[in-house]
Formats: C-alpha cells, structure tokens, sequence
C-alpha cells in the first residue's frame, strides 16, 4: 500500500471529528456544508493525524496470522544470530516514544474527494537531560502535503521524543 | 461566524470545556479514527505493566478536542497556523478547558490575521497543551 496517497474521505472525517468530540456539522453534513466558506465538507484541523492509516507500517499492529507467523520466525532468527554474536539476547531501551510537539501550517483546507500526497524530511536531532524521566532524545520530522493539483495543503512538522523511564504526570 | 477585527482586543480570551471526565471509550475511538494504536492509549494490562498508572491520551487526542474551540472561535477552514507542545499527560477521568488569548491583530500582504495564545488545562488547572494559532479575520 506503499504510495497510495491520503484520501480524505467522508466517513473516515465524520469519525475523526466524532473522536474528538467536534459535532460541527461541517464534518459530515454536505448540505450544510455547502453553504459555508469552505463550500464543501473539509476535516477537522489536526486530521492529518489519520494519515497514519494509509501507511504501509502504520502505528497499528498487523491482524493477519499468516504475516504475524512469518514475522515471529524472524524475530526469532535474528534473536539467535545475535545471541550468537554477542553471547548474549539483545537488550531493548527501557521507556517509549512519546509525541512531545506537533506544529501544522495550513494552506488551504483538507477537503472531502482530495487525494494528498507527501514529501517528508527527517530534519535534526538533539538530546535534553529531563529531571523525570532521563535523558531524552528528541527528532523532528517536517512533512509537505499537497493535493492533485501539486498545490500545498498543509505543511506538518512532528517532534517526537524517547525517554529513558516512563514519565507519569 | 468569522471574526471582526473590531472585535478582537488583546488579551481577550476565549474558553470552552472540550472533554468532560474523558472517558476510556473516546481514547478508543480517537485511535479507530486515528490509526494510533499505541498500546499506552489501547491496553490498560500492557500499559500498567510498562509502569503508567493506567492507558492515557493520544497527545493528538488532546490537540484535537483544542481544535474545536479554535475552529468554534475563527470559524471554519480560517486557521493558518497551529501548533504547540504536549506538556502533561491526559488521564482518563480529566475535564479539558482549551483557552485562546488574543496577541496581535495584524495584517499581512493585504490579509487581516490575530495570533492567539493557546493553552489547554486539565481540572487541576495544569496545563497539558502549550501553543499558538494564527487565523485569517475579517476587516
């Protein structure tokens, strides 16, 4: 599913804006919508968000058995060649990645029946001795979305750090 | 619905409660919705075991419901910038109250705009978004 692009797509919008409590029938009520600005259903400012869904490794676990079963097996191949290398079973980081920072510029608005596309640039990388959960490594990400006619929709730029321990308040 | 510019004087602040004691269910939806399958949003047992009290909220999740009292207050599709940092985490039981404060008012290649101050506080008055926004208004 690599490079299919992110439909912005009217139920997938009705959802979003469900989710975040946002009954502004803008979101799902063409009707209505049209005799807005906008003109036509648009999505709520951070839908972006679900771009997530149209990636090839999304942030969702993979259902199918048959692919879990191969993945399995070669977790466990590459766990024994290492274990093999070094004596000993690889050790993972202690805490988890967290979003710490996300910044949106909007061009125009992201409008139902638009298929955007992406350019992404892995921009820097720096870290931060943070006094509850350790050191922390912090990396951004600056993604372009632009729709079918090559115009700039919505320029999104992601921060995102991993802690050493969990971080509880 | 848009604003005036008439009607905009710094340090004006608007507010609106946009998530009352959140619930478990709404996390869920939000990574239906999202993609976000996390498991420190999805699985309480994982979760608790990876030393959080207990699943919390997309820091998305928390920049969404902000979303609707910036559209509420510009109106729809008047946003140009938006941004900020997650700065505590959002358990389930929290009631959000986003606030927008007015910086300047100002214009820009012939288009009016008003920068605004974004801070969304969880019920003990923390602040769990820090940011800004910027929207086009009317002359």
């Amino acid at each position: 599913m690599a490079d299919q692009g992110f439909p912005i797509e009217a139920s997938h919008v009705m959802m979003f804006a469900r989710s975040i409590g946002d009954s502004n029938p803008i979101y799902y009520d063409a009707e209505y919508a049209a005799t807005t600005e906008p003109g036509t259903i648009i999505a709520p400012p951070t839908f972006e968000r679900a771009s997530s869904q149209f990636r090839e490794h999304g942030l969702r676990p993979d259902n199918d058995p048959k692919r879990q079963a191969e993945r399995r097996e070669a977790a466990a191949k590459a766990a024994a060649e290492a274990a093999g290398e070094s004596g000993a079973a690889p050790r993972g980081p202690g805490g988890s990645g967290l979003h710490a920072e996300q910044h949106y510029e909007y061009h125009q608005p992201m409008r139902v029946g638009e298929v955007l596309t992406s350019t992404t640039t892995p921009g820097k990388r720096w870290e931060k001795e943070g006094r509850r959960a350790g050191k922390l490594v912090f990396s951004d990400t600056v993604t372009e979305w632009r729709n079918q006619q090559g115009e700039l929709v919505i320029t999104a730029r992601g921060v995102s750090v991993r802690t050493e321990r969990p971080v509880e308040s | 619905m848009a604003l005036q510019r008439s009607d905009l004087k710094e340090g004006v602040q608007f507010e609106q409660v946009v998530v009352e004691n959140l619930s478990r269910i709404q996390i869920v939806m939000y990574s239906g919705a999202s993609g976000d399958y996390n498991f420190l949003h999805n699985d309480e047992v994982a979760a608790t075991a990876a030393g959080y009290p207990s699943v919390f909220a997309h820091g998305m999740l928390t920049m969404g419901v902000t979303s609707r009292m910036l559209t509420d207050t510009v109106g729809d599709g008047r946003l140009t910038k938006f941004g900020g940092r997650f700065t505590s985490q959002v358990w389930p039981g929290d009631t959000l109250t986003a606030k927008a404060t007015v910086g300047a008012v100002r214009e820009e290649d012939g288009v009016h705009l008003v920068d605004l101050v974004v801070s969304t506080v969880n019920q003990k008055d923390v602040e769990v978004f820090g940011g800004y926004a910027t929207a086009r208004i009317d002359p």
